[in-house]
């Protein structure tokens, strides 16, 4: 479904975010990326959604280079993919339950679809009360389950986590977590991107360990291991 | 059915968009009137100077006197011969009997002119063919054509000697105007936009993000654009509605003087009729730049 081939990434000509990196992650995969602070985990990410372009190599999603993508046609991939940003990435002047309903707009989704849609995903991440909210009226923690909802209200076929949980208290991560697990049962393949210990060993799934930019481990039913 | 959905949504947030940044759409509103404003003025300085022009153009024209001995058929024959001519416009014959009549009725009130006249018994006045061409240079040619044809001896005299100074200075004024007019037009259009592209850009500068996080979601282009050039569009018809108003009002008030510094041009008859073009042209001015500079303005946010 994904594939990284020889992808190095250079910001401002000398800081090498990612050096030669080869990744395939397959259909309905749960792959943990883990690495520390700036190893390079949300550029990799980055890449993948054409947010960023590669210095050299290719990234392909779903056999498509997606370097090559146009434009006007990188909406079409980025609505298959639900990204939970590393820093959110709200839209300000629209509140808790427009945020969300965006994505759905986005997509062309009826209103009765999203009249459904919306609460149901709302009340998953436990922000029903907050729905009236706009983003500076809330806490980190709820600004992050905000992003979460917006990545799952489409079912996308591929989910991004870039530390879904950095903002959470124990008890909220545990069900992230869980939530993420069973929607990768359902069938979508998600990636994770962290840095904490206990959710990835907790997992036992796929670990891939990147250190200054290098892949360094890349084990099944891998550990965090620094 | 979904780009009918699309369309909804992109208006409703344009609106929306609209309404709740209220200061800054006063702002563009405001000046879109400037320009609005300033489009309009020039379309109508532009209508009353041509007005003024073609009046003086109108007053402007050569007369040819035939002596006392010639014939009216003579004349007349003349006449035709000259309106053959393509440089001429139109030729008005005046016989003798004619332009003792206009003399006497303009100077009815002057007793002395009209004793005088009494005294002399006889008609003084000669007979004249009025000649108009399409433009000044062209008298020249006529004039020519009179005194090279034959014709000399039967015309006592032809004023274009003595006018050809004053038509000469006509229409190098109508062409001056024409073209500072031009000049002034391209300047003042040129401010105008660059203001209103400033203003544009400044104000989708604060949606920067937010654009950016609309693209990473999914959105396509139109849907982000969508909203802003609504909202442009609103604007637009804001400003035109505006300044309809402060032009009608304005040019109700003012019509009387304008009309004693451009006699026979009168301003309000003139807005009333030309309404539907005006107003045209300030929708376009007004949608048109609103639409226009937000598509500019957003298209480097669109990149991600
Ligand atoms: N836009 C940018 N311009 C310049 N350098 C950048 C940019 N984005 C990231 N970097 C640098 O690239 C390197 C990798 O950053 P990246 O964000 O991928 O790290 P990360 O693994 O996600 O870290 P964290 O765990 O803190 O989120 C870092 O050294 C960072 O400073
Ligand atoms: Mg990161």
């Amino acid at each position: 479904m994904i594939k990284f081939q020889n992808v190095s990434k250079i910001y401002n000509s000398d800081i090498c975010a990612l050096d030669n990196i080869s990744l395939e992650i397959k259909e309905k995969e749960f792959v943990s990326i883990v690495g520390r602070c700036g190893a390079g985990k949300t550029t990799l990410l980055k890449l993948l959604l054409a947010e960023e372009k590669p210095n050299s190599g290719q990234v392909f999603f779903q056999d498509n280079d997606v370097q090559k993508i146009k434009s006007r046609h990188l909406p079409e991939l980025r609505r298959r993919v639900g990204v939970i940003f590393q820093d959110y990435k709200l839209l300000s002047s629209r509140n808790v339950y427009e945020n969300v309903a965006y994505v759905m707009e986005v997509m062309g989704a009826s209103n009765e679809e999203i009249k459904r849609d919306v609460p149901q995903v709302l009340e998953i991440v436990g922000l029903t009360e907050k729905r009236e909210n706009f983003p500076v009226q809330l806490s980190g923690g709820e600004k992050q389950r905000v992003a979460i909802a917006r990545a799952l209200i489409h079912r996308p076929q591929l989910i991004i986590a870039d530390e879904p949980t950095g903002n959470l208290d124990p008890y909220h991560t545990q069900d992230i977590i869980k939530l993420l697990e069973k929607i990768n049962e359902l069938g979508t393949t998600v990636i994770l991107a962290t840095h904490y210990k206990e959710i990835v060993n907790g997992l036992k799934k796929r670990v891939v360990t990147l250190e200054q930019g290098r892949i360094i481990r890349d084990e099944e039913k891998g550990r965090f291991i620094l | 059915m979904p780009i009918i959905i699309s369309l909804k949504r992109i208006f409703n947030t344009g609106w929306k968009s609209f309404s709740q940044n209220i200061g800054l759409s006063v702002a563009t509103v405001f000046v879109l009137v400037l320009i609005i404003s300033l489009a309009s003025s020039l379309f109508i300085i532009k209508d009353a100077t041509q007005f003024v022009i073609s009046d003086l153009q109108e007053k402007v024209d050569v007369s040819v006197y035939f002596k006392e001995d010639c014939p009216e058929e003579n004349i007349l024959v003349i006449k035709e011969k000259v309106e053959a001519i393509s440089e001429v416009k139109r030729v008005e014959y005046v016989s003798r009997e004619e332009a003792l009549e206009s003399f006497q009725q303009r100077h009815q009130d002057d007793e002395v002119l009209m004793s005088s006249l009494d005294e002399l018994g006889t008609n003084p006045f000669l007979a004249s063919l009025n000649i108009k061409s399409w433009q000044a240079s062209q008298y020249a040619s006529v004039v020519n054509f009179l005194e090279n044809n034959g014709f000399e001896g039967q015309i006592a005299k032809i004023d274009y000697f003595q006018k050809k100074p004053v038509i000469e200075k006509i229409f190098s004024i109508s062409s001056q105007i024409n073209i500072t007019g031009l000049i002034l037009g391209l300047i003042f259009s040129i401010i105008a936009l660059l203001i209103v592209f400033n203003h544009v850009r400044l104000a989708i500068l604060n949606s920067k993000e937010e654009i950016e996080i609309q693209r990473l979601v999914g959105a396509s282009n139109w849907f982000i654009r969508g909203p802003f050039i609504v909202q442009g569009i609103i604007a637009g018809i804001f400003a035109v509605f505006i300044s309809v108003l402060i032009f009608g009002l304005g040019i109700f008030f003012l019509s009387p003087k304008i009309g004693e510094i451009v006699p026979g041009f009168i301003l309000f008859e003139y807005f009333a009729s030309n309404f539907f073009m005006i107003l045209l042209i300030q929708l376009l001015v007004g949608i048109g730049l609103g639409v226009i500079s937000s598509s500019i303005a957003i298209r480097k946010y669109l990149k991600v």
